[in-house]
């Protein structure tokens, strides 16, 4: 009795040992659930979320304090992506956060600008290139879409335009029949 | 397999190459009597080219003209970008007239970046190349690089840069096998071209044999075209060619692609996404070994292909000798016109083409075919029945997958579990669809998948890019902010450590003070409003400056 009580009390101290040795050392620095669902956002960082960036959203969503519908430019396929990854359920957009629409980016007026420095001081991604009192520009491929610079800038020469369809994204149309399965009556 | 390699080498025509089997496929009805017994007939040089600057699978070629530019027939025009990639080439000589998007031909019809040529006709090329290169001299890496300048791709229909797949592993190649075997209904354009040049063609493989450096060589011919095996095997036996081998398969669609024609002639399969040349296999279209006798021999990039005009939509139904830019409304007006009974233009053929709207669409190098179908010919199809289950799909699939779970998995978008079961391993044949009782259009819905999950890699890679740029944007202010709390602690340490009322801290000022001055003087500040003044202003000026001068000797004297 006493042995069998000495012997699983010095195992368990061992494995304890193991235990605690393995958590300093394999201690990973940030939580992965933050990382994974960082991943699954479309890193806008348009803050429609009312977070500072897609990252602070995730932090929040894994901390419990924000919902998974949050994400206007995610939309739907992020919503159910999220609620893949955390077994929720899926939910309907919080219209509250804005609505989901086809991806755009901002096209700077050259004529009209004035150099300010505004809405590169906004853009979240670096994508707009000027000086102060130069001519700005956006990079189109780096533009997230998240219309923050449209605020700032004084003269309102800031317009959005829609990512216009080219062959390298085209994606064929999907056939519109009805579901597997359901029986076609008549 | 050593007895096979042995039988590969035999060139008799009664080759007696055990042949192999793939999984599935399908007896079609050939419909090439319209056009395999008409020779191939020029179709001219028509006044407007449009050519796109991909024509090929890669990266899109730059543009290397401008408008006005004046360009004759064979200058390059656009050069390669990136080793998957082709040039382009002027097809006649002329005058640059637009470099702009352009409808070009693809299921999308959308545009896409083009060159518009206004030829001359003269089609003249700069200076006439008649001495033929020694290949047999040159080392097979040359020989690949004048492939790759001359922007010849595959011209079997996919558009791969053939330099890229001669160039992959060609120590390890075994076999050379070029693919004569056109088993889509209704083209002939290999057909004729082996029945008219077949000398070329052997050429042009002779060339390829020594750019990889094979250990055997099979030419694979269908047995449908019985005259083309003659011509081939003429010009064979008045080479007294021993290296290379014709061998007949039998006529099953799809035999002709790549991975069917391999498993049949060698019983080996091709890695899933892998290459042939992983399995030690180069294969070739027999249009390709024949651009590249021109490449080779005349020294004349890709300009032109073989196109077959086809259909009850068309009058008089031929294989085009056609430049590349070439409209298909020129050709199909080279045919004879549209019949009345024309329904359908499809570009490719009947299993794996395409309809498009327009036929102001340019000839590029990967069109083979140009369908112009009526009602009776080819039906619309009647609308889709759910999926019964029935498993005939599966049963005719040549890549041996499940048409059926991915049909299921592409209609519920679920993308992965279509990966899982290989979507990507599908080479869009048309066979599924084909033997479907509910008419399901299954290879659209695979087409959709896969064109689906590359728009999400690409939005993955945009979202991924973002972060960084985002994550790279946030450390560079938080280190601006450290540096600048960092510069004002020091300064105000270096003020307070020396009590603030020091030699050091009136000095600084003083420093401070001449440099303004000297500033001062080198811009040279002139007093402004000084001409036309009246002697009473003048000696206010007067009185003022030398008030400042005395008051400015005291502040030094101080």
């Amino acid at each position: 009795m006493l042995t069998a009580l000495i012997a699983l009390g010095i195992l368990a101290a061992l494995i304890g040992l193991v235990l605690g040795y393995a958590a300093i050392r394999f201690h990973v620095d940030s939580d992965p659930v933050v990382e994974q669902i960082d991943a699954l956002l479309p890193q806008t960082q348009c803050g429609q979320c009312t977070y500072a960036g897609c990252r602070p959203y995730a932090e929040a969503i894994a901390a419990g304090e924000a919902d998974i519908n949050q994400c206007p430019p995610g939309g739907e396929a992020t919503i159910n992506a999220l609620a893949d990854l955390l077994g929720k359920d899926p939910k309907p957009l919080n219209p509250e956060h804005g609505e989901h629409s086809e991806k755009t980016v901002v096209t700077i007026d050259e004529q009209v600008c004035i150099g300010c420095t505004l809405c590169i001081q906004a853009c979240p991604v670096d994508a707009i290139v000027g000086a102060a009192k130069q001519m700005h520009t956006v990079i189109r491929e780096e533009c997230t879409g998240c219309n923050l610079c449209i605020a700032p800038c004084p003269v309102e020469c800031i317009h959005i335009v829609p990512v216009r369809p080219d062959i390298g994204n085209w994606v064929w149309p999907k056939p519109a029949d009805q579901a597997p399965g359901e029986i076609q009556h008549g | 397999m050593a007895d096979s390699a042995a039988s590969f080498r035999r060139p008799s025509p009664s080759s007696s190459t055990r042949l192999h089997t793939f999984h599935g496929g399908l007896k079609l009805a050939g419909h090439r009597e319209l056009t395999a017994a008409r020779p191939i007939l020029p179709a001219g040089v028509p006044p407007l080219l449009t050519v796109p600057l991909q024509q090929h699978i890669g990266t899109p070629a730059e543009c290397l003209v401008a408008p006005g530019d004046a360009v004759f027939k064979g200058q390059l025009i656009a050069r390669q970008v990136g080793i998957i990639s082709a040039p382009v080439h002027a097809p006649s000589s002329g005058t640059v007239v637009a470099v702009e998007e352009r409808p070009v031909p693809h299921p999308s019809g959308l545009l896409a970046p083009c060159i518009i040529i206004e030829t001359d006709g003269l089609d003249r090329y700069r200076d006439a190349a008649d001495t033929a290169l020694d290949y047999a001299r040159m080392a097979p890496g040359a020989l690949c690089d004048l492939i790759r300048e001359a922007g010849i791709v595959g011209l079997g229909g996919a558009g791969f840069p053939t330099h890229v797949k001669l160039g992959r592993d060609k120590h390890s190649i075994e076999l050379l096998l070029i693919n004569a075997v056109e088993c889509e209904p209704y083209i002939a354009c290999d057909n004729r071209l082996l029945q008219e040049r077949a000398d070329e063609v052997l050429e042009g493989v002779r060339i390829l044999q020594h750019a990889v450096q094979p250990q055997n060589c099979i030419i694979a011919i269908e047995d449908g075209m019985p005259e083309a095996e003659a011509a081939l095997r003429t010009a064979l036996a008045a080479n007294n060619e021993t290296d290379i081998s014709v061998v007949r398969i039998p006529e099953i669609y799809p035999s002709g692609g790549e991975r069917q024609l391999i498993r049949i002639i060698t019983g080996k399969e091709v890695p899933s996404q892998g290459f042939p040349a992983e399995i030690g296999i180069v294969c070739q279209n027999v249009g390709t070994a024949a651009a590249v006798h021109n490449a080779v021999i005349r020294q004349q990039p890709l300009l032109s292909r073989i196109v077959t005009v086809t259909g009850d939509g068309v009058a008089r139904p031929q294989n085009f000798e056609t430049l590349i830019g070439t409209p298909v409304s020129h050709l199909v007006a080279c045919a004879g016109g549209y019949t009345q009974d024309v329904e359908r233009l499809l570009i490719g053929g009947p299993m794996m083409g395409y309809a498009v709207a327009d036929d102001h669409i340019p000839v590029t190098k990967t069109i083979n075919c140009i369908l112009a179908v009526s009602h009776e010919e080819m039906p619309a199809p009647p609308p889709a029945q759910p999926c019964i289950r029935c498993g005939k799909c599966t049963e005719v699939c040549p890549a041996d997958l499940l048409p059926q779970q991915l049909y299921w998995y592409a209609h519920s978008s679920n993308l992965d579990a279509a990966q899982d079961y290989s979507l990507f391993d599908c080479i869009e044949c048309g066979c599924c669809a084909y033997v479907c009782p509910s008419h399901i259009p299954l290879v659209q819905y695979y087409r959709h998948a896969k064109t689906e999950i590359w728009a999400r890699e690409k939005r993955t890679h945009a979202s991924d890019l973002a972060r960084q740029r985002h994550e790279a944007r946030l450390s560079r202010l938080d280190r601006i902010k450290q540096e600048r709390e960092a510069r004002m602690a020091r300064k105000k340490q270096a003020l307070s450590a020396d009590g603030g009322s020091s030699e050091i801290k009136k000095a600084t000022i003083q420093a401070a003070l001449e440099r303004v001055k000297r500033k001062k003087e080198q811009a040279g500040m002139a007093p402004k409003n000084v001409d036309n003044l009246t002697a009473e202003q003048q000696q206010l000026i007067a009185a003022a400056d030398n008030r400042r001068r005395q008051k400015n000797r005291g502040n030094i004297t101080e």
